[in-house]
């Protein structure tokens, strides 16, 4: 009982001061309050906003194991020290503990930074405020380590954790409240701040970076590189992975969102759980496939020559656009966002559809932004209240019609 | 004050906090997020639109008495007009490279809804020393915040302040960013200058909490 006995006498010594909800937090954080209602209540169920931010957490936690696999497994292949996986997704060269280190190494540390700078900032602002502290980080601190490149230097991923908890939720007045989704602010704070440590061939593989600088001191190595696929296909090069490589994640990208087989897994997860909405994820994927079956429509037509700088991702066939880039990672985890996503049924259906469809349509048409589905998602955040606005409008209409028709 | 009566110092006070121009009128936001991803543009803009707005003022003053009520907009377009012109002369004569920065933004000041906005509420009502007075202290308040957020923009997006590497060479790299430090490259977007601005308003609002609006 030591602990929680202690956590609970701090709880009511700081009780009524402003410190409490500091340490309310870490108490109920990490054990029932005790002060739960015991009658009157008339729903009784478990799942509270802890337990839903939990289950999010845990679908993602393989796409992070992975992320770490893959990170190791990514440097070594550049370095020459292993073989490129053959033998599908249980391959002997990927699940090595050499590779898994080098990317634990890695990514723990951007894990640490997430959490403890948004979590401070968290706390920060329920002492200011004088509210209880809230979860809502908790998803959004495991989102960010997997939606950035796994080089990125922790100060920066620091700054735009402050910047997008403070900027992006805590002025809309916290959980719950906020516009844009607060990991896809951090994200596209970084894209737009640090463009350099987001894109390129240099940031995608642990050690490249710091490989080019010794190179440039005079250092006798070989260059290290990766090309995320979109960035080769915005370039117009041939792509050098194969689709199944694409699906089950053996490629060079951000730490959690390569491999689609884990993203399925989890958002499956999600949609047992109830937690993320089925009809996000699938009219989003019908959006970017009907945005992808015109662009191929439009290559083939011949209207498109590959003289064109958008030949590369235009002739691209339609269904990899699911399996490349964050496409896949974005639709599940972050379209699916509760607070910021559409909230009526037919209003899911428009919102996810447009988030794929101009998805592709960012990713085609702007090669310098190729992860279309950020920005994609951030967009439709803001027109997520206009969408179920209309919906419930119409709704009104209809049932003011139906009960006009029964008066006369 | 043996200089202003209390009242006219109020002219030029209250524009500077409580009743600024950008942060709680939100006028002239425009010209606030185009022009201020360097500080020296943000002060030339800010001299720029002290001098029409004082002198228009002035000269909106004058001509009140005379100025019939049906053609005050007109009569008023003509005097900022004729105003900017002038500035944006001086500016190609004296400062080339600084007016090419600020382009078409110089001409632009005639939109600028503080100026008209001042010729309707004080110049058409008032004598020409006050007026004046308004006109000085309206455009102090605009040319603060242009140069609160072109201090940070410069700082945070350049690393430079005026021209001058504050904060070091970023290709040497010298100072800072011999650390690792590098420049924010949003903070020389416009987006980044409306956050800053909406930083300014935060501040502002939790330290006077009488000027938030109710709903």
């Amino acid at each position: 009982m030591g602990l929680k006995n202690n956590l609970h006498n701090l709880k009511q010594k700081y009780k009524g001061t402003k410190m409490a909800p500091a340490f309310n937090a870490i108490h109920t954080f990490l054990y029932l309050p005790d002060e739960t209602t015991h009658n009157g209540t008339h729903i009784k169920a478990a799942d509270d906003l802890k337990r839903t931010m939990n289950t999010v957490i845990m679908a993602m936690v393989p796409c992070l194991l992975f992320g770490m696999f893959n990170a190791g497994y990514q440097h070594n292949l550049q370095v020459g020290e292993i073989q490129a996986v053959t033998s599908g997704f249980f391959s002997p060269e990927f699940w090595t503990l050499d590779n898994f280190m080098i990317g634990f190494w890695k990514i723990i540390p951007l894990v640490i930074v997430s959490y403890g700078v948004g979590l401070a900032i968290e706390f920060i602002f329920a002492v200011i405020k004088g509210h209880e502290v809230e979860e809502g980080y908790l998803v959004t601190g495991m989102l960010v380590p997997l939606i950035v490149p796994v080089d990125i230097p922790l100060w920066m991923l620091a700054v735009a954790v402050i910047f997008g908890v403070v900027i992006g939720k805590e002025v809309f007045g916290g959980t719950g409240m906020n516009i844009l989704n607060p990991a896809l602010t951090i994200r596209a704070f970084l894209f737009f701040a640090y463009p350099t440590w987001m894109s390129g061939d240099k940031v995608w593989v642990e050690g490249a970076v710091e490989r080019t600088k010794e190179i440039a001191a005079g250092a006798n190595l070989d260059a290290i590189s990766g090309e995320t696929i979109l960035g080769t296909l915005a370039q117009g090069k041939e792509m050098t992975h194969s689709v199944a490589d694409m699906f089950l994640g053996f490629i060079p990208g951000s730490v959690g969102e390569t491999s689609t087989l884990l993203i399925i897994l989890g958002g499956l997860f999600l949609v047992f759980s109830k937690i993320g909405s089925w009809r996000i994820m699938l009219s989003s994927c019908v959006g970017a496939l009907v945005m992808g079956l015109i662009f191929n429509g439009v290559v083939s037509s011949g209207w498109i020559t590959e003289t064109s700088k958008f030949y590369g991702l235009m002739s691209t066939e339609f269904w990899h656009h699911l399996l490349i880039g964050g496409f896949a990672f974005g639709t599940v985890f972050m379209a699916t966002d509760p607070v910021t996503a559409s909230q009526t049924t037919k209003g899911k259906w428009i919102y996810g559809f447009l988030v794929g469809f101009i998805s592709i349509m960012i990713r085609v048409f702007n090669p310098a932004y190729p992860e279309g589905v950020m920005l994609a998602i951030l967009l439709m955040n803001v027109f997520a209240p206009t969408i179920d606005h209309y919906v419930v409008q119409g709704n009104v209409k209809k049932r003011m019609k139906r009960l006009k028709a029964k008066v006369a | 004050m043996g200089l202003l009566s209390k009242k006219d110092a109020k002219l030029i006070t209250d524009p500077l906090a409580d009743n600024n121009p950008i942060t709680i009128q939100v006028l002239g936001i425009c010209s606030a997020l185009a022009i201020t991803a360097e500080l020296k543009a943000s002060i030339v803009m800010a001299v720029s639109v002290m001098a029409v707005l004082a002198i228009g003022n002035v000269v909106i003053s004058l001509m009140r008495n005379i100025i019939p009520s049906k053609i005050r907009i007109i009569v008023q377009l003509v005097v900022v007009a004729a105003l900017v012109i002038i500035v944006d002369q001086v500016l190609k004569a004296f400062a080339y490279e600084l007016s090419k920065t600020l382009s078409v933004f110089v001409g632009l000041i005639i939109t600028n809804c503080i100026i008209m906005g001042r010729f309707e509420a004080f110049a058409l009502a008032n004598k020409p020393w006050r007026s004046f007075l308004d006109g000085i202290g309206n455009a102090a308040g605009y040319g603060l915040i242009l140069i609160i957020v072109g201090f940070f923009r410069e700082l945070l997006g350049s690393g430079t302040l005026l021209g001058f590497k504050v904060l070091g060479d970023p290709i040497e790299k010298t100072g800072l960013y011999a650390i690792g430090y590098e420049n924010n490259g949003f903070m020389l977007l416009s987006p980044m200058a409306l956050i800053v601005v909406g930083i300014i308003i935060w501040i502002q609002r939790t330290k006077n909490t009488a000027l938030i609006e109710d709903h």
